[in-house]
């Protein structure tokens, strides 16, 4: 067994050999390395060739039109295009925006960056098991929101929004609705007609592909409109110019086509995975899973063990590649801001470890997994001061702490 | 984050972990922190009639650093009076434990604990000075 174990496939993948190989063949001499956007010898044509082939298998995995497609470098980027993109071209319709505090860093900070330039923005708190109240969300829409973003998957928790609900409500009032998608796609099937979104945002080194390269999804019909965040030479239809990077566009475009074929017999598989490793620490006390259980990814499982603190727990877990909190905001000491937006009090925030599981992950893997935690909780619990007091049976909450 | 070898030392074989009887008037006990700032240090000392810390243990919830600071505090008291172990700073841990600036927090909360555990000792003693306790 290799070691540490890496069980955090929700900060990354590694490139899946079979796209690494198909890469390789864009990028020297004897490769297809032209400019897409040449259009005056073959260099040029070939290239434009791969990178629509690779536009179609992203288009595919969504079931969109290829057309709608524009390529980033990556989610963050995607993110940044969608709401800004769209708060500036229809803030003459309005300037009012609704999210979820439980999003990725690159929507909040995105949206405090348009607060900052006069745009009003709605941060909604989900219910305890990290889903979002629809209730709350109708209610906090106005006749000047131009735009709700709301995450399909969540990277701490993986839990699964109602995006298709979520439509139902948003779409009637004329108001645009993004999602990003970076954590859900190949997990879950994903349909963008059904699910009735404007824009989509998409990575590929979630997915097996490389890192660097990612897509928007813009709806056609009806046209969802977009201001160019960088400007150039009017590539993506002018939505987003730079030259096109051939060798990672091929990537994301193999890596998307072999999750479309591969995902359902590995969302079993994964599925049983997670089965296996939550059986293996139920006989451990004081042990919760943060979010809803159901509506979940398959290879996610966030847990706190109680009364052991994360950042001790993940240096005793030095055999395993998890991570407390997202990777990041784990620069910070602050507990994770996902875990309190579900109303999780410190102490569980602080207790939090994410195990992801993905392609390479096997049964054995969890089953060394299952035994090093045993042993460490274990461990670490001895050494702890709020273990033997609630041994003790004294109430933790009635204590007077000396804060600091 | 990359720890030093002397916090992975004490982090992996923590020094005199356990709890004494926190009623016994020989033993004076400092618990500091809080849970949900994500660290909560007990040190305990048994101090003799001549007010030397002849023992002391520690329990600490929080990362690695703050179970090294409190491990190597028990180790530089023991033997030491109390007035000498209440002159124990927290830039000395932390130079010892070379513990990086985001982690300092964590060898003044180990300052505050031996101050706490000496106080508590003085109080039940009735040697009730103006210490600077947490």
């Amino acid at each position: 067994m290799r070691k540490p174990i890496y069980l955090d496939y929700s900060a990354t993948t590694p490139v899946d050999p079979r796209v690494a190989e198909v890469m390789c063949r864009y990028l020297t001499m004897e490769g297809d390395f032209g400019n897409p956007a040449s259009r005056s010898h073959a260099f040029g044509w070939d290239a434009e060739k791969a990178v629509e082939r690779a536009r179609g298998e992203v288009a595919a995995l969504i079931n969109a039109d290829p057309k709608e497609i524009v390529w980033t470098s990556g989610a963050t980027e995607s993110d940044n295009l969608a709401l800004k993109g769209a708060a500036h071209f229809y803030q003459t319709k309005g300037r009012h925006i609704v999210t979820v505090k439980t999003e990725h860093k690159a929507i909040l900070d995105t949206a405090r960056q348009l607060e900052r330039e006069g745009f009003e923005v709605t941060y909604l708190d989900p219910e305890p098991n990290g889903l979002l109240d629809l209730g709350k969300l109708e209610a906090a829409l106005r006749k000047d929101t131009i735009l709700v973003s709301v995450m399909h998957v969540n990277n701490e928790i993986g839990v699964i929004q109602d995006l298709a609900a979520i439509s139902r409500i948003v779409k009637p009032r004329g108001i645009l609705f993004h999602s990003d998608a970076a954590q859900s796609a190949g997990k879950i099937p994903i349909d963008v007609a059904a699910l009735g979104v404007d824009l989509l945002s998409l990575s590929a080194h979630k997915v097996y592909g490389p890192k660097g390269i990612g897509a928007l999804y813009v709806r056609r019909k009806p046209r969802v409109r977009l201001e160019a965040q960088m400007h150039g030479g009017g590539h993506e239809r002018g939505m987003r110019s730079g030259t096109l990077a051939t060798h990672q566009i091929v990537g994301m475009g193999e890596a998307f086509r072999l999750a479309r074929e591969e995902m359902e017999t590995e969302a079993t598989r994964l599925k049983g995975l997670r089965m296996r490793l939550l059986a293996g620490l139920s006989d451990i006390e004081e042990v919760y899973v943060n979010g809803d259980l159901e509506q979940r990814i398959p290879g996610n499982l966030n847990i706190s063990f109680n009364f052991v603190e994360g950042e001790s727990l993940i240096m005793a877990l030095k055999e395993l590649a998890v991570s407390s909190g997202s990777a990041c905001t784990s620069a910070s000491l602050e507990p994770s801001y996902v875990l309190r937006a579900l109303g999780r009090n410190d102490e569980l925030a602080h207790s939090s470890i994410r195990f992801t599981m993905g392609r390479f992950t096997t049964e054995e893997d969890m089953e060394y997994t299952i035994r090093l935690l045993h042993e460490k909780i274990g461990r670490l619990r001895e050494l702890s001061p709020l273990w033997e007091m609630y041994k003790d049976g004294v109430d933790l909450n009635s204590v007077q702490w000396a804060a600091h | 984050m990359a720890y030093g070898t002397k916090v992975l030392d004490h982090y992996e074989n923590p020094r005199n972990v356990g709890s004494f009887d926190k009623a016994d008037p020989a033993i004076g006990t400092g618990m500091v922190g809080a849970p949900a700032c994500g660290d909560v240090m007990r040190l305990q000392i048994r101090v003799n009639d001549q007010g030397v810390i002849e023992e002391a243990r520690f329990k600490t919830y929080g990362c690695g650093s703050a179970i090294a600071s409190s491990s190597l505090l028990t180790e530089w008291v023991k033997g030491k009076t109390l007035e000498q172990a209440g002159q124990i700073k927290n830039t000395d841990i932390a130079e010892e434990l070379a513990l990086p600036p985001v982690k300092i927090h964590c060898s003044v909360l180990a300052e505050d604990a031996i101050k706490a555990a000496i106080a508590d000792y003085r109080k039940k003693n009735g040697k009730d000075e103006n210490v600077n306790a947490a």
